[in-house]
């Protein structure tokens, strides 16, 4: 697949094919996760569908970092439940790491392991967790290096490449453990300007293959555009949330009206 | 006399030579056990730690850690030595006392330098690992600590150095090390300048080798990555 034509998709088609199925896939209630004395999130409830594309956005601050890290747990919430396919993730008896496998991550910094080449930073979740043979793994993922255009640096190492095409990698690499929803942490914020459109790109191609995905980001653009959902975030709650066009078009609330104000 | 005769008496006439091939190899054999052992105290040491800090029920995991590191640091080598050939280890073969006295001691130096490693290596390949469904401890096996070791090295070898010198006490014991062969050979032949020369020569040949011998593998686990790094910057 061409990352260029994919600009010319229009957002309408986008936003059907991401059409939420009414299947709940995560449901949050009551989040709250404290640092210390600050109180990050102050009891957050979501309920997020099979298909969903959900940009969180908000002031730096606000906990949506957090919100997306408590998600899979990488930060253990202090209340509330996350029950994801049906388990709560919150009680101590579930196993994360089985649940982890579903869910992709994204970071900002990539996190690619520097001492593996492309491929093996694909293949070596899958195969170490007998999710598949080495053999399979590997067909995976040149297939899906191919589909994100870097199907000629399955040997290569991360420091040889460009911050997008290692979020690229970072992208297919947490797809190749066939996840059931994809979470992305501010993707494109450590990126050079230029490079931010092909992870974008990407993105949006996933979001139309029907991938569920929760993404904290800044390119409003790409909120506006992608998803079906946006959740404004703001010190530790939910602000307002609905379709971009609500949001963007008529932001209800000050504190909405005054961030969209700095951001576009 | 000449310097060549003297040496033929010293070494080779009265057979000493052999002093110095049984020191030679029970140094070599003392110092690579006792690495083994370092080596691997000090990586389960560090990674003990670093799993317990997480963890408030495995609080007594790291103050057993920090007593063994804090206890081994704080004694000399040599009373190390005596406690274990003339306490713990009564009438136990010398060369296989120190093997394990220079081990467990040099375990609690290598502990500090894997535990260094690990601490180097970015918080987010962890975050990374266990978001891809990687346990902890598979995590670390497979993503951290081959980036630790890669990283500490060089200290390694210093330890590997330290270690190989210090294995000179051994003597105290009645190991008979390169060192003590040399004294042997002086004390029988009242010739002190050529038996001293020699062993200082031989550890100072070993030490250059192991120098050598870390680089060509630093080299190799760097692999290609750096390679093209420090290609671009030149």
């Amino acid at each position: 697949m061409k990352i260029e034509s994919e600009n010319a998709i229009s957002t309408e088609n986008v936003r059907k094919s991401a059409a939420a199925t009414g299947d709940l896939l995560i449901s949050v209630k009551g989040l709250e996760k404290r640092f210390g004395e600050v109180e990050v999130l102050r009891g957050i409830d979501l309920d997020i569908n099979r298909g969903d594309v959900i940009c969180i956005i908000g002031p730096s601050g606000s906990g949506k970092s957090t919100f997306l890290r408590c998600l899979n747990l990488l930060e253990r919430p202090d209340g509330g439940s996350i029950v994801f396919e049906g388990d709560d993730l919150t009680d101590k008896k579930t196993d994360v790491n089985l649940h982890r496998q579903k869910m992709g991550m994204v970071f900002q910094q990539f996190n690619l392991f520097p001492h593996m080449s492309v491929l093996e930073n694909m293949t070596c979740a899958p195969v170490m967790l007998k999710k598949c043979t080495k053999e399979e793994a590997e067909q995976r993922a040149l297939s899906l290096l191919a589909r994100v255009g870097l199907a000629d640096r399955a040997g290569s190492y991360p420091t040889q490449l460009s911050g997008g095409q290692k979020q690229r990698v970072a992208i297919v690499r947490a797809l190749c453990m066939e996840p059931d929803v994809m979470l992305f942490d501010e993707p494109t914020s450590a990126l050079d300007p230029e490079m931010v459109g092909e992870v974008l790109d990407v993105m949006k191609e996933l979001a139309e293959s029907g991938m569920t995905m929760v993404v904290v980001t800044h390119e409003m653009g790409f909120a506006r555009e992608v998803s079906n959902r946006v959740i404004f975030l703001d010190d530790g709650v939910i602000g307002e949330e609905g379709s971009p066009a609500e949001l963007f078009g008529q932001p209800k609330s000050e504190r909405l009206q005054s961030f969209l104000s700095k951001v576009l | 006399m000449s310097w060549l005769e003297q040496l033929h008496k010293t070494f080779i006439a009265s057979g000493h030579y052999e002093w110095i091939i049984e020191g030679f190899l029970n140094t070599i054999k003392i110092t690579l056990g006792a690495l083994a052992i370092g080596v691997v105290i000090g990586s389960a040491v560090a990674v003990a730690k670093f799993f317990s800090e997480g963890a408030p029920s495995m609080r007594w995991v790291s103050v057993l850690c920090d007593f063994y590191v804090t206890v081994i640091r704080g004694i000399p080598v040599v009373v190390l030595l005596f406690i274990f050939f003339f306490v713990v280890m009564i009438g136990a073969d010398g060369v296989t006392v120190a093997i394990l006295t220079f081990g467990i001691n040099s375990g609690a130096y290598m502990a500090e330098v894997v535990r260094s490693g690990i601490n180097a290596v970015d918080k987010g390949q962890m975050e990374a690992g266990r978001s891809l469904g990687l346990s902890k401890l598979q995590t670390m096996r497979k993503i951290i600590f081959p980036q630790a070791i890669r990283n500490i090295l060089p200290a390694i070898g210093n330890e590997m150095i330290a270690l190989l010198k210090e294995t000179s006490v051994a003597g105290y014991v009645g190991v008979v090390d390169l060192t003590r062969a040399g004294n042997i050979i002086r004390n029988n032949t009242f010739d002190a300048i050529n038996p001293l020369l020699l062993v200082a020569l031989v550890y100072l040949v070993l030490v250059v080798g192991l120098t050598r011998l870390l680089k060509v593998f630093e080299r190799k686990l760097a692999k290609n990555e750096d390679r093209i790094r420090k290609r671009d910057l030149h």
